[in-house]
């Protein structure tokens, strides 16, 4: 089994650290694993995007044609995303500063208030981490748990003081969204 | 233990393991992630990094150290491996070891910043002015980066040769989990051509100006001799489900890659086909190619470029095997379904046409 998700929104929303997250998760629970960041000619404030694939066998491509999941944390992530999803596909949207009413029928959408979310843990800068729990329970695709056991050594040492902070964003994200 | 890595910083994390002292490098999308890395720990582990002024100033300072015997390298992509071409061949005349890596960006000029691989020709015929060759390795993830760059130190030092790491955008930039657990401590190689000061000893001299034209034959036909060992010893390459193959795909790097997703869908087909995966590129595997062709397959060879391995499959085939090319140039990354729909055409085709 071979899934793809695309993470996308604007420079410095944590979208490239999502994927990250989410990738070095995989590998810890031994899965095959590629991250692809798009490195084209982007700016703070412009948009960013990344790719990551999770698979029980070797992975051919990085890129992801036709993506099971989408994140978009932005408007235009959303606007350019949301028509790459084959019928079926889900995007998890940051419905904080997203309009959803343009949104394929034959696509599902998990809308998810992040920054109403952060500013109940008191920082703006969780909202990824939000989104990443709520993705993580929609998507099932690795197991939360091994996840937060490990949260130290995904995070990396950069992020040590960070890791009560961004364990209560994922519990807060994976909470909101309903079986 | 395994990290997730992208292709550029486990590059440089290699190529300190493997020795490299000395690293010079200049800006330049998308192998910038292995210069930065350098700067941070080329230093730790006690050598030498320097931005330079340009890329040129980059290779020569790479000759400079070479010269003095350390394990250097230096990084570009495209047009930036363009300038560096001079430093090269004079590396090649004075024989001295270094390592180059190249990420292949879309061109030509100054093209755009997306995974290629257009660059083959300029690797693989020597890239700069005179008669010379090097060693080109064309790895496929980022783990078998890992194993590449040893190698290249290791024959870079063997040959006294440049040798040039082909990889593309895409291998640089894309993380995957990896393992440095298999480089060993760098082998100690004799260097009785350095110069490290003549005190006690006979002087050297390192110079490729040889204005007597009995000397510089000679001094080609040396470097033609060391180029034919490099052909009879340092073949390298893998093969996919080649044993019952009626269709051989020929693709190296990344393409290589995305070729064997296409493959694993025909198989699912129970269309028989399977791959060659050239390692080095220069020396070309012409001969297991040549055996492929031999027990009836037809090629299909892949490339992310408009067509230049294609002809080094042509000159292996002397004629005798029927081609297929399908290129995408310009930086654009095919899927492996795209490849799928197009080797089972070419398939369909050729099986219909033995009937």
């Amino acid at each position: 089994m071979t899934i793809k998700t695309i993470f996308s929104g604007f420079g410095g929303q944590g979208v490239l650290s999502m994927g990250f997250t989410l990738a070095n998760a995989a590998m810890l629970e031994g899965k095959y694993v590629t991250y692809l960041p798009s490195y084209g000619v982007e700016v703070r404030g412009g948009t960013a995007n990344c790719t990551v694939v999770v698979s029980d066998e070797e992975i051919a491509s990085p890129v992801a044609s036709e993506p099971e999941f989408v994140v978009a944390m932005n408007q235009p992530s959303f606007a350019r995303f949301q028509s790459v999803l084959p019928s079926g596909g889900l995007i998890c949207v940051n419905s904080s500063i997203v309009n959803t009413t343009s949104a394929r029928g034959d696509i599902e959408v998990l809308t998810v208030p992040t920054s109403e979310l952060a500013e109940k843990m008191g920082t703006i800068k969780v909202a990824n981490m939000i989104m990443l729990g709520a993705f993580l329970k929609a998507s099932n695709m690795i197991s939360f748990d091994l996840m937060l056991n490990n949260l130290q050594e995904i995070l990396g040492e950069g992020k040590a003081k960070m890791i009560k902070l961004n364990r209560q964003a994922l519990e807060a994200g994976y909470a909101f969204v309903k079986e | 233990m395994k990290r997730l890595m992208s292709g550029n910083a486990a590059l440089g994390e290699a190529a300190v393991l493997a020795g490299c002292t000395c690293y010079f490098g200049y800006p330049i999308t998308p192998q910038n992630e292995l210069t930065e890395y350098m700067a941070k720990r080329v230093p730790e582990a006690g050598g030498v990094f320097i931005q330079s002024e340009s890329e040129i100033a980059a290779i020569n300072m790479v000759l400079g150290a070479s010269v003095a015997g350390a394990r250097a390298m230096t990084s570009s992509s495209s047009p930036g491996m363009s300038l560096k071409q001079e430093g090269i061949s004079y590396l090649a005349a004075d024989e001295l070891p270094a390592v180059v890596v190249d990420m292949v960006r879309g061109g030509p000029g100054m093209g755009n910043i997306s995974p290629a691989q257009s660059d083959y020709f300029q690797a693989t015929r020597g890239g700069g002015h005179g008669d010379y060759k090097t060693i080109v390795l064309a790895p496929g993830s980022v783990q078998e980066l890992t194993e590449i760059v040893p190698l290249a130190f290791d024959l870079a030092d063997k040959y006294r040769n440049p040798v040039i790491i082909l990889g593309d955008g895409m291998l640089g930039q894309m993380m995957e989990p990896v393992s440095f657990d298999n480089i060993k401590p760098p082998k100690e190689y004799p260097k009785d051509y350095i110069l490290t000061g003549a005190k006690g000893r006979p002087s050297r001299m390192v110079r490729s100006l040889l204005f007597d034209t009995k000397e510089e034959e000679e001094h080609n036909w040396k470097l033609f001799r060391k180029y034919q060992r490099m052909e009879q010893n340092e073949v390298r390459y893998d093969t996919f489900l080649l044993d019952d193959a009626e269709m051989v795909v020929i693709a190296y790097g990344i393409g290589a890659r995305i070729a064997k997703g296409a493959i694993k869908r025909l198989r699912q087909e129970n269309l028989k086909v399977g791959m060659i995966r050239p390692i080095t590129l220069w020396p070309f595997p012409a001969k297991i190619i040549k055996e492929a062709a031999q027990n009836g397959a037809e090629f299909f060879v892949f490339e992310m470029s408009a067509g230049q391995m294609v002809e080094d499959v042509k000159l292996a085939l002397e004629g005798k095997g029927r081609i297929h090319f399908y290129g995408r140039p310009g930086g654009v990354i095919p899927t492996p379904i795209e490849l799928f729909r197009v080797i089972s055409r070419h398939y369909y085709q050729s099986r219909r046409g033995k009937k």
